[in-house]
């Protein structure tokens, strides 16, 4: 091997791995397209979508609920620890209450929904996937994509600005209890306080958020799920991919969107 | 004969480096029952996806009836055909009798739900099945019972077309009898064109008009069922009598 093979090669494989996050970037924007085209095209199937609802929404609702409610305390105990630097503990509720609705409220409650949705997703459409299901589907003159990913994506964005809504009071909520109860403040001031500086913006700016990553994770489920590989691994693997680029996705996406809000 | 419902003209696939379909010819007529027989793994499964569209052959013509399989409305196109899974293919999610009915509880087909599960109940007993097994749901079935539900599902809307992928494999004798039966009643009532995947010989005889055997990617014989035993092809004759000597290898 000469000097200059040597020296390309490290800018073929920056090259190699760029091309192939290109195209995996083009083929999720391509099947989110196609998700929302088959979105208002019918047939449509009401039934698959209450389902959907029941299993992205409400079962969802212990691990967010339980999610936020700690968040919202360990957030006042460090405000409260932050805030009493420069005499300003009075910031607690305030700050609880913005942190949550319009940051760890629908990022958290996104996660965690990541988690358990877009890998129950993923390994379901990707069991399907590998047994035949699919191309059974497709056979009984059943589109998959209409049937097994609209629906899932479409009530996973409705759900996920609910849940987030829930956990945002269920957040408050923790920080008012440990404000209470440890940090010596009056139940009504804690209230009021919550109540006077929170904009309708602030909440407003996180439930579309969370809409978001309720379509985020949907997407990704189903994307992993639709291209699973052979067999248990295969399906395996699809479920991690899910998880992670949801979890990503996420993240990212946040940050694009608090730049948006901002 | 009739007209040729299904026209294959060279059709070609291959995944990678496997060259699994190598140049297939082969023509079925309407209301005629073929039976693809051939080595596992020879890709007789794959053909019958082509034909469907569930898998695009990498160059060649599949005609159904007289039009291009893929072009025009694939729904349209589908609707007309039923298709037995190798593995069954169930839906879990669905109780048995949700998933033979699928087709007349959505889309087209659509009709109420009690006369959907009446029908359903109706192919169920025609494959062997009682009607205690219509609300249970696949994963509670044997390997038998759920192939049989895919049976009943591929014929519960009547189509045109049937694609059976191994109907008798996991079956015991008395139930292979059954459903072979079933299969000839099928196309001589019926008047569907059938094409049937199977290993076993004593099926082939039974259901039959005419066999095609899958070799190495090409249609290595084909012909009236009679004709089989006096075809004088090797390859043929190796695997009809089931001799491990002869021109097929047994390693693949
Ligand atoms: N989706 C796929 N991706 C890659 N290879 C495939 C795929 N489907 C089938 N193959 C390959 O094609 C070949 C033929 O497979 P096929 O399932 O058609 O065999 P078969 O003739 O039906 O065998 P059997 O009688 O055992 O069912 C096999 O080598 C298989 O590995
Ligand atoms: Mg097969």
């Amino acid at each position: 091997m000469t000097a200059a093979d040597i020296l390309t090669l490290i800018p073929a494989a920056v090259g190699r791995s760029t091309l192939a996050f290109c195209r995996i970037i083009g083929s999720v924007a391509i099947f989110a397209l196609s998700t929302l085209s088959h979105l208002l095209r019918p047939p449509f199937y009401p039934k698959e979508f209450l389902h959907a609802l029941l299993h992205i929404g409400y079962f969802s609702l212990p691990v967010v609920g339980m999610t936020a409610l700690f968040t919202g305390g360990a957030l006042a105990l460090q405000i409260y620890s932050g805030g009493s630097r420069f005499n300003a503990e009075s910031v607690v509720p305030s700050i609880v209450a913005i942190g949550m609705v319009r940051e760890l409220g629908p990022v958290l409650g996104g996660l965690m929904v990541a988690g358990r949705v877009a890998a129950s997703i993923a390994a379901e459409i990707g069991t399907m996937k590998v047994t035949e299901q699919i191309d059974a589907l497709t056979t009984l003159s059943t589109h998959p994509m209409k049937y097994l990913t609209v629906p899932r994506v479409l009530a996973a964005t409705l759900a996920m600005p609910v849940l987030a809504a829930i956990g945002d009071v269920i957040g408050i909520m923790g920080g008012y209890l440990v404000g209470v109860t440890r940090l010596d403040f009056n139940s009504a001031a804690y209230i009021k306080n919550t109540y006077d500086f929170l904009e309708v913006a602030d909440v407003t700016s996180g439930l579309w958020k969370a809409a978001a990553f309720g379509f985020i994770v949907a997407l990704m489920g189903c994307y992993h799920g639709m291209r699973s590989g052979r067999g248990a691994q295969g399906v395996g693997k699809a479920t991690t991919n899910a998880v992670v680029s949801a979890s990503v996705m996420i993240l990212a996406s946040n940050y694009v969107l608090t730049e948006v809000f901002f | 004969m009739g007209a040729q419902m299904i026209e294959m003209q060279d059709v070609r696939k291959s995944f990678g480096s496997n060259h699994v379909l190598r140049g297939i010819d082969l023509d079925i007529a309407k209301g005629e029952s073929m039976v693809i027989i051939g080595g596992s793994g020879t890709g007789k499964s794959v053909l019958l996806k082509c034909i469907l569209g569930l898998v695009q052959p990498d160059s060649g013509k599949i005609l159904v009836d007289g039009r291009d399989a893929t072009r025009g409305d694939h729904d349209a196109f589908l609707a007309r055909f039923g298709m037995l899974f190798q593995g069954g293919a169930l839906f879990d999610s669905l109780a048995v009798w949700q998933n033979v009915a699928f087709r007349l509880l959505r889309g087209s087909l659509k009709r109420p739900k009690a006369e959907a599960r009446e029908i359903a109940i109706e192919k169920l007993r025609r494959v062997g099945l009682k009607s205690e097994v219509a609300d249970l749901f696949p994963a509670e079935l044997s390997g038998g019972m759920q192939k049989r539900v895919g049976l009943a599902r591929a014929i519960a809307a009547e189509p045109e077309i049937i694609f059976f992928d191994e109907p008798t494999t996991g079956l015991d004798p008395i139930m292979s009898g059954v459903i072979n039966e079933l299969i000839r009643e099928i196309v001589v009532e019926m008047g569907a064109t059938a094409m049937t995947i199977t290993h076993d010989m004593s099926s082939v005889r039974a259901i039959a008009d005419k066999v095609a055997m899958l070799h190495d990617g090409v249609i290595q014989w084909t012909g009236p069922v009679a004709d089989m035993d006096a075809s004088g092809d090797p390859y043929l004759d190796q695997f009809i009598h089931g001799r491990a000597e002869g021109p097929i290898e047994s390693v693949r």
